[in-house]
């Protein structure tokens, strides 16, 4: 057996681990699939099957506001009613050391140790959509190992916070009552992804103006056909307004699953896991096959001294990693 | 992509400073480490609980309470049941040096004293983590 062999081999054990209730399984499958190894597709077809019962939320917006706390709280709603959690908190690389300080779990210390939860930091890892690239196969191995609800926690301030609604089934915006947050938001695109909103530190001045404020706001740019976009008052750390929280997400689920939405959400979600495995295919053939940086260098320097285009020598490239050849394509695959 | 080095800081016992747990959580983090940072107040349980979710390479503790002579063995047997022999606890605190050989022996990996620097820190676990 070559080393490949053995490695899948390995990887199959740990999904039946995984699949029997295995939390160091659980732990090691996951690290496997960040690390994008060569095992990871493995994985990611053994559980598939077993996977599409769980129901996705996430929980995005400024850091600060209050999101680990709410996820936290939340958290123990759900335990009290028997649902068993899986939590993915995401927080960004950083872009100079390569390295992440993940510090969500300082805020989950009601649940670290209830064996219905899994809570898993996660950093991005270079990826620009609040999430990284590997998070929606996290989740999987999540819902294979058997959570009801999978949670996860981005960082949303930018205008890239569409990976997490394609992500998650609802999508919860978190925001504090200081004044220009709401704009802020707008501005930002969270009022597009939201499908609730929470004004967390109503403990705070100025909650209620927010809430208006957002409303406001909402009334302009959400179009969501049958549902209205509510938004809470929530007081994290406290508790109050979670149980109204948990209660408005389950209306959520019940109007996605009578139009139809829930699996209109699976099929863009599969669509958009198939399109990506293309992609990184396509690309790393072109840019792991080390004739072709070569080959570039060559020509950027004709081409910044006046011989060829960017075009010309793009074309060659493709006709060097068989773009236009059948079945020189068709051999790489053997 | 590379596999990154995964660390565990956390702060167990019960006195209220994690301002050098901070400081080495930042350093490991610039050093390009995926740090998990857990916060104060954390017991045996709730470190190895979380270092096996996380699935860590590194467990670091800070410990100024004088606890070490329980907490590290006691998370070093947890560790053992729950079947992470491969993880590597270290730490840091005011330790003297007959403890931390006591501990060594145990297969506590190295500790080190307040003030050390933390470039030191780095070049330990980075050598020590084979990945
Ligand atoms: N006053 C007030 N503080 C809160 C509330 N919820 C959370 N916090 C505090 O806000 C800080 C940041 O919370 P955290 O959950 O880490 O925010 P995140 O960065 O959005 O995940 C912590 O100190 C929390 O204790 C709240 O409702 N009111
Ligand atoms: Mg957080």
């Amino acid at each position: 057996m070559d080393s490949r062999n053995l490695k899948s081999g390995k990887s199959k054990e740990l999904v039946s681990k995984l699949l029997e209730g295995d939390r160091l399984a659980a732990a090691r499958l996951i690290s496997i699939i960040e690390d994008d190894s060569v095992e990871s597709s493995d994985i990611v077809r053994e559980i598939f099957p077993h996977t599409g019962r769980a129901y996705r939320i996430g929980v995005t917006g400024p850091p600060g506001v209050g999101k680990s706390t709410l996820v936290d709280r939340l958290t123990v709603t759900l335990r009290g009613e028997g649902v068993t959690v899986g939590i993915i908190a995401v927080d960004p690389t950083s872009p100079f050391s390569g390295g992440a300080l993940l510090g969500d779990r300082v805020r989950m210390t009601d649940i670290g140790m209830d064996d219905g939860v899994f809570i898993r930091s996660m950093a991005t890892r270079g990826n620009l959509g609040g999430l990284a690239k590997t998070t929606s196969d996290v989740a999987d191995v999540f819902d294979a190992f058997g959570k009801d609800v999978i949670l996860f926690e981005t960082v949303g301030v930018g205008q890239s916070e569409l990976d997490i609604v394609e992500a998650a089934d609802t999508t919860v915006v978190v925001l504090v009552p200081e004044s220009g947050d709401s704009v802020q938001a707008m501005k930002a695109g969270l009022m597009e992804i939201a499908d609730i909103f929470v004004v967390n530190k109503a403990d705070r001045e100025g909650a209620d103006n927010a809430v208006r404020e957002i409303e406001v706001i909402l009334d302009m740019t959400s179009d969501q056909e049958g549902w209205t976009v509510p938004v809470l008052k929530t007081v994290a750390h406290e508790g109050d307004g979670v149980d109204a929280l948990r209660r408005i997400i389950d209306q959520h689920y019940r109007y996605l699953a009578s139009k139809e939405k829930l699996a209109e959400k699976r099929r863009k979600r599969v669509r958009a896991a198939t399109v990506g495995i293309v992609q990184e295919k396509l690309h790393s053939r072109v840019w792991n096959d080390p004739r072709i940086e070569e080959f570039l260098k060559k020509r950027v320097d004709e081409i910044t001294t006046g011989n060829g285009t960017p075009h010309s020598a793009a074309e060659e490239i493709l006709h060097m990693v068989g773009f236009y050849n059948h079945s020189e394509c068709m051999k790489g695959e053997q | 992509m590379a596999q990154k080095i995964r660390v565990l800081v956390a702060k167990p016992g019960l006195d209220g400073h994690d301002r050098g747990a901070k400081v080495i959580a930042a350093a490991l983090r610039d050093a390009g480490m995926e740090v998990i940072y857990t916060g104060l107040h954390q017991t045996p349980e709730m470190v190895v609980e979380a270092a096996l979710q996380e699935d860590v390479d590194v467990i670091g503790l800070s410990i100024l309470s004088g606890a070490h002579m329980t907490v590290f063995p006691r998370v070093m047997s947890l560790l053992n049941e729950k079947g992470l022999d491969n993880v590597l606890l270290t730490g840091g605190g005011i330790i003297p040096q007959k403890d931390m050989d006591a501990l060594e022996r145990m297969g506590v990996g190295k500790l080190f004293g307040p003030g050390t620097p933390t470039t030191e820190i780095i070049e330990y676990i980075r050598s020590s983590v084979a990945h």
